[in-house]
């Protein structure tokens, strides 16, 4: 027995130190590229990581606004994990993430009035059916057997923002500043409470719940096994009597709630008011994320941190080296491009 | 005869091949000669199509060499083999269903002008054809011709290639049983033409009635050749199984059976759309009691898994009504109907009763997570799950196999056997078996079959879909034929003949393009 166990935790270590190794490649090879992009475009590559690591990871408030860009990419990075248990490939996270914002903001400037400890669980609640229901859509056309839960996840991010854009454009234009397409400014009592004295915020206690009932439910209970039936069999799972459709539903309005408690999370603790185009792509990172880390939920706090550090690094180039903040994209795009081609690569190897 | 003059036609010397976690083949040393049906004989994994696509340059050995003529070949693609003029004919086709029959003889030509000449072929179709007993009209679709003269098609662009050594590789599975009289009538007049005819399979029937010589083949190595006259059933098996032999290879055939006052499953006027497919089920009328086992004859793909579905609850019937055990289940769900005490046996265990990368505990606690959930589902009770393992494997008379295994590890008998542990373990008052022996060798294939008829005995109902009629005469108490969505016969076995069988099977018209 204690034999047995010694190599199965052999096993583990190894896995481990494969996994490692792997995520170091990937991220060694990126950064390369990345430095060539930088170089043609007449920047010193070698100052601008410098400048990254120095300014990120080397004070205590870099560190802090690392820790808050990764709070919604945590959240939406779970978001995708937890329909790939069935197979489902949620690519809605930004949309997804902006409906969470907007119901959340009408419940903030309609009812002005509530105390903070009655504020935010409505806020919680709120971003969590605002961005359920828009990936609920998703569910029921695919239950239904009408649309590919792919496609239409995927179309309804342009439609998502442009809601967004309507309300803040229109109804809910703020009158004190005309000049800037935005809501009225949250109440105070509307604001997530903020940790330590930084920007963090409470969004963070609840990426880090929610990603700890994502490992217990999927490995633990009943449900998470069906969950895992569905994904790796879904013939076997309906002969065994297993609710497809009733899971693909669920499943989505839970992970698209969890998208959109990032919204919610943005707008209320960080901005104080809703704006048109106020993500910067955090739902597309976060699917990236999810696949990285193949929906572990270590590996998705450790990439979510890793692409964190990317993204504040991104707006700090823009600073000091006047690359613009667009440009993280293309180290984005070299990432998820190696990541792909590797996981190609060892497709061929073991066939 | 000048056979030994001549020397082999094809000779395999040494080959291995190596698949991570089996050794497939392990330095088979063969001899195909002109004019011979050679069989292949062999368990479920025993190496013989892997042998067979190593010779065709579908895989490459890991060792040893191939010769043709006495020459070392190196083949290391269909297209080479073709060249040196082997062909295969695979389990699953390799037809272009939209185009006609003298289009893909002709995509198959060596060497196709860019202008083919349609006469020419045709009329080279109609020549072999006529020789060899092949009749297929070379103008028709593919799409219409029955499986047979599809097969036949495939012969015919063998022939028409060139191909001097012809492997089929479990030619008859997909056959009515008077398809397979003719398939082996061809293969004789071709073997007396001076082809060299390789024969892949797992019944011994099959052997007995059309092979010159016959090799067996266990665990990738060969475990003897023997001549057709040498060849008994009682020989193959043993060295098909060593000296494991299984003790009775047939089931006893059932007696005179009680029938209950409500049958357990009735079935009023069902007709049911497929999706995907084109097969329907049209105004089914069935009644299955306790103790009772309906078997059901067809080729498959005549609406065997849309009934088994019905009666599962995955597909909806469009029509007509469904009764269980005397209450009305035609709107009742898949989970419902299961928990009514229903089991199955999938047609295909690894694709449709189990989650291949789960372990077989985890396996054995989705048949019923209502049983094994503690606090509403937060939690699982491991060890009742493995309790229920052990108990429902022990009652089988089996002993149960690593619970950390996963299923995709497992052999397809144990993995069968861990389906029937965890359906029968539930102790179901109907049981929908489909195929339950398919692609099982002898031993395991009993041993399923006995089980059948033991809880048949105890009680329960069982619809047993097959397409061994063998198996079917065996066990059935009651036997219906489906033809094309629809039940054409229902009978006691000892009234209708295979024959008839057979004919209602294919709609008896078979042969003629439509």
């Amino acid at each position: 027995m204690r034999s047995r166990l010694k190599v199965l935790s052999d096993q583990v270590r190894r896995g481990l130190a494969s996994a490692a190794l792997r995520y170091v490649l990937i991220l060694l090879i990126a950064l390369a590229a990345y430095g060539a992009v930088l170089l043609m475009a007449g920047k010193d590559p070698v100052k601008a990581y410098g400048d990254i690591v120095k300014f990120t990871l080397g004070t205590s408030y870099g560190l802090s606004e690392v820790i808050v860009r990764m709070i919604p990419l945590l959240l939406t990075a779970v978001a995708v994990a937890l329909p790939s248990r069935l197979g489902l490939i949620n690519v809605g996270g930004e949309g997804q993430l902006y409906m969470g914002a907007w119901l959340a903001t009408w419940g903030a400037i309609t009812f002005t009035a509530l105390p903070a400890i009655a504020f935010v669980p409505l806020l919680i609640f709120l971003g969590f059916v605002g961005g359920g229901s828009w990936a609920a859509v998703a569910g029921l056309l695919r239950a239904k057997g009408w649309v590919n839960e792919t496609i239409s996840t995927l179309l309804m991010n342009y439609v998502a923002p442009l809601i967004v854009g309507y309300f803040v454009y229109g109804a809910w234009r703020s009158a004190e500043s005309s000049a800037f397409p935005q809501s009225p400014a949250f109440p105070p009592a509307a604001r997530l409470p903020r940790l330590f004295g930084t920007r963090i915020h409470l969004g963070l206690v609840l990426a880090v719940l929610v990603l700890a009932i994502y490992w217990f439910v999927m490995q633990r209970t009943a449900w998470g096994l069906r969950m895992r039936a569905i994904g790796g069999n879904p013939e076997a799972a309906r002969r065994l009597g297993i609710r497809l459709g009733w899971y693909i539903v669920i499943v989505l309005f839970i992970a698209g709630g969890i998208a959109g408690l990032a919204g919610m999370a943005e707008v209320s603790a960080l901005h104080g008011r809703l704006r048109s185009g106020f993500s910067p792509g955090y739902g597309f990172v976060g699917f990236m994320i999810s696949w990285l880390a193949g929906g572990s939920p270590l590996g998705m706090l450790l990439m979510s941190f890793l692409l964190a550090v990317i993204f504040a690094g991104g707006s700090l180039l823009q600073v000091t080296q006047g690359v613009p903040f667009a440009a993280v994209n293309v180290l984005m795009a070299i990432i998820l491009f190696i990541v792909l081609a590797q996981i190609r690569f060892a497709r061929r190897r073991r066939a | 005869m000048d056979i030994v003059e001549q020397g082999p036609l094809v000779s395999l010397r040494g080959i291995s091949k190596g698949f991570p976690n089996v050794q497939a083949n392990d330095s088979v040393d063969l001899d195909f000669f002109r004019g011979e049906i050679h069989a292949l004989l062999g368990e479920n994994g025993a190496g013989k199509s892997t042998l067979m696509k190593i010779l065709y340059g579908f895989y490459r050995a890991d060792r040893g060499e191939i010769m043709v003529n006495g020459e070392r070949q190196n083949i290391r693609s269909p297209l080479d083999a073709r060249r040196l003029r082997i062909g295969m004919v695979f389990q699953t086709f390799t037809l272009i269903p939209a185009l006609s029959v003298a289009e893909n003889v002709a995509l198959y030509l060596p060497h196709l002008p860019a202008i083919p000449g349609r006469a020419r072929i045709a009329r080279q179709i109609r020549e072999v054809s006529l020789r060899y007993g092949l009749d297929v009209d070379p103008g028709a679709t593919v799409r219409d011709l029955c499986i047979g003269d599809q097969q036949k098609v495939e012969v015919l662009k063998l022939l028409l290639a060139d191909a001097r050594v012809l492997i089929f590789d479990e030619a008859t599975r997909v056959l009515a049983p008077h398809e397979i009289e003719s398939l082996f009538a061809v293969l004789k007049r071709l073997r007396d033409d001076g082809y060299s005819i390789v024969f892949i399979t797992h019944k011994l029937r099959e052997v007995l009635a059309c092979a010159d010589r016959i090799t067996v083949m266990r665990r990738g190595r060969i475990a003897g050749t023997l001549s057709c006259s040498e060849a008994t059933e009682n020989t193959l098996i043993s060295l098909m199984f060593e000296a494991a032999a299984p003790a009775e290879m047939r089931t006893a055939a059932p007696g005179q059976r009680t029938v209950s006052a409500t049958p357990s499953l009735e079935l009023r006027g069902v007709s049911a759309k497929a999706r995907g497919g084109q097969t329907r089920l049209k105004e089914i009328d069935l009644e299955l009691h306790s103790g009772e086992i309906l078997g059901v004859a067809g080729v498959s793909g005549n609406g065997q898994r849309e009934l088994g579905d019905v009666i599962l609850g995955l597909l909806p019937c469009a029509a007509g009504q469904k009764l269980l055990f005397g209450e009305d289940a035609t709107r009742w769900s898949a989970g419902h109907i299961r928990r009514s005490g229903i089991g199955f046996i999938p047609e295909e265990p690894l694709a449709m009763g189990v989650v291949p990368w789960m372990t077989v505990l985890q396996n054995a606690a989705l048949g019923d997570l209502e049983k094994y959930s503690r606090c509403g589902g937060l939690a699982l009770d491991w060890s009742a799950v493995r309790a229920d393992v052990e108990r429902s494997y022990g009652a089988l008379g089996l002993s149960a196999p690593g619970p950390h295994t996963q299923a995709r590890a497992l052999s397809g008998g144990n993995l069968q056997r861990s389906i029937l542990a965890r359906e029968l373990g539930r102790l179901p008052r109907l049981v929908v078996a489909s195929y339950p022996t398919r692609g099982l060798d002898v031993v395991s294939a009993t041993s399923a079959r006995r089980l059948l008829a033991t809880i048949r005995d105890s009680g329960a109902s069982v619809l047993l879909v097959s397409e061994d009629l063998d198996e079917l005469y065996g066990l059935s108490d009651r036997l219906i034929v489906l033809f094309e969505g629809r039940i054409v016969r229902t009978a006691f076995p000892r009234d209708i003949s295979r024959e008839e069988i057979g004919h209602l099977m294919t709609g008896t018209g078979c042969g003629h393009a439509q």
